[in-house]
C-alpha cells in the first residue's frame, strides 16, 4: 500500500503524519507538494493538520483551490481512501468533499489538549481495527473544531451513521461537558456517506508511540491497511 | 476602476461566540442598552476595466465560490 502526505504551505502535521505512517504501517509513505497537479499511484492519502496559507479568510479555504485538489478530489469520487486531520478535515469541508462547516470554537481559545473520543462506527477503513463505541484518548490542537450544519444535514448524518468519532466521558457518555469546543451532537469526526472519505479534529498521529501516550491512533492508519488488504 | 466592498456576515441564527464576547465586554464597559452584537468581515477589491454589470456578477461569483461559506454566511456589497 501507498500512502500520500500532501503539504500545503502552513501544514506543520505533514512530518509527524508520514512518521506515524512509516513507524504504523511500515508501507510506503510520500510527500505530494500542493502545487503538482497530477497525483500519482496511490491508495490513501492524508490532508494533514497545520494552518494551511495562515488560515487566511477561512480555515481551508483557500487550500480548497490549490492546484492538486482536482486530483483528490477526483481519487475521492472515484473511491480512493482520504482522511483530513484537523486543518486537513477543514480542507474535506471547504472542498465539498464532506457536509458542513467549522466555527469558532466555543470559548474562543485554541485548545490544545487530551480528550476522549469514541469510535462510534468500526465498519470504515479508518476505524476497522476499533472496537465499537471503544473510548481512546487522542489529542485535539485546533482554534476552529466547531463543528456546525443545517438541521437536514445533521439528522442524515445520525440516520446514515455517518458520525465517527464523538467527544465523549472517559465512560463513553455523550455529556455536553466533555464537548470541548461546542461541535453540533459533539462531532469529532465524519465520514461521507461511502466510507472513503473521512475527516477529524483529534489527531490520531500524535498517539502513536507508547513513549508519549497509550498508542491508540496508531488504528487509524493500520485499519487503512488492513482494508486495503481485505479488499485487495 | 470600481471598488467593491463585500460584508459578509453570519446568517441570522448561527451562534457567533465573537459577538456575545464583545457584546459582554460594552456592557461591563457601561453601555447598557447594547443589544445583538454580531461580527463580520469586510473585503475591499479593486476591479479594473469592467462595466458596472459585469463588475456585480464577477462579485457574486466570487462570493459564491470563495469569499462566503453559504452554510453559515451571506453577503452583500456595494460597488463605487
Amino acid at each position: 500500500m501507498k500512502f500520500g502526505v500532501v503539504v500545503f504551505p502552513g501544514s506543520n502535521c505533514d512530518q509527524d503524519t508520514y512518521q506515524a505512517l512509516q513507524q504504523v504501517t511500515g508501507q510506503q509513505v510520500e510527500y505530494i507538494w500542493h502545487k503538482e497537479t497530477k497525483l500519482g499511484n496511490y491508495d490513501g492519502i492524508i490532508l494533514p493538520g497545520g494552518f494551511s496559507y495562515g488560515d487566511y479568510l477561512r480555515a481551508g479555504a483557500i487550500a480548497r483551490f490549490s492546484k492538486i485538489m482536482p486530483s483528490i478530489i477526483n481519487f475521492a469520487r472515484s473511491g480512493g481512501l482520504v482522511l483530513g486531520i484537523c486543518n486537513g478535515f477543514q480542507i474535506l469541508l471547504e472542498s465539498g468533499l464532506l457536509p458542513g462547516t467549522m466555527m469558532k470554537n466555543r470559548t474562543l481559545q485554541f485548545i490544545c489538549k487530551d480528550v476522549y473520543v469514541k469510535i462510534e462506527q468500526n465498519t470504515t477503513p479508518f476505524t476497522l481495527d476499533y472496537e465499537k463505541n471503544q473510548v481512546i484518548t487522542l489529542p485535539i490542537a485546533h482554534s476552529e473544531g466547531n463543528y456546525y450544519t443545517d438541521p437536514k444535514t445533521l439528522e442524515e448524518l445520525e440516520i446514515n451513521g455517518q458520525i465517527i468519532f464523538r467527544y465523549v466521558s472517559p465512560e463513553g457518555k455523550v455529556e455536553e461537558e466533555w464537548n470541548p469546543n461546542g461541535s453540533l451532537h459533539n462531532i469529532a469526526g465524519i465520514a461521507n456517506k461511502e466510507g472513503n472519505v473521512v475527516g477529524l479534529m483529534p489527531h490520531p498521529e500524535r498517539n502513536v508511540d507508547s513513549l508519549i501516550g497509550d498508542g491508540m491512533g496508531a488504528r487509524v492508519f493500520s485499519s487503512m491497511v488492513n482494508w486495503y488488504r481485505r479488499k485487495g | 476602476m470600481l471598488t467593491a466592498r463585500i460584508y459578509i456576515t453570519l446568517k441570522k441564527g448561527v451562534l457567533d461566540p465573537q459577538g456575545v464576547t464583545i457584546q459582554e465586554a460594552l456592557q461591563n464597559l457601561g453601555y447598557q442598552n447594547v443589544r445583538e452584537t454580531r461580527v463580520g468581515k469586510l473585503i475591499e477589491i479593486q476591479l479594473n476595466s469592467v462595466s458596472r454589470e459585469e463588475a456585480e456578477q464577477q462579485v457574486h461569483k466570487m462570493c459564491q465560490e470563495l469569499l462566503a461559506n453559504p452554510v453559515i454566511e451571506q453577503y452583500e456589497f456595494t460597488l463605487s
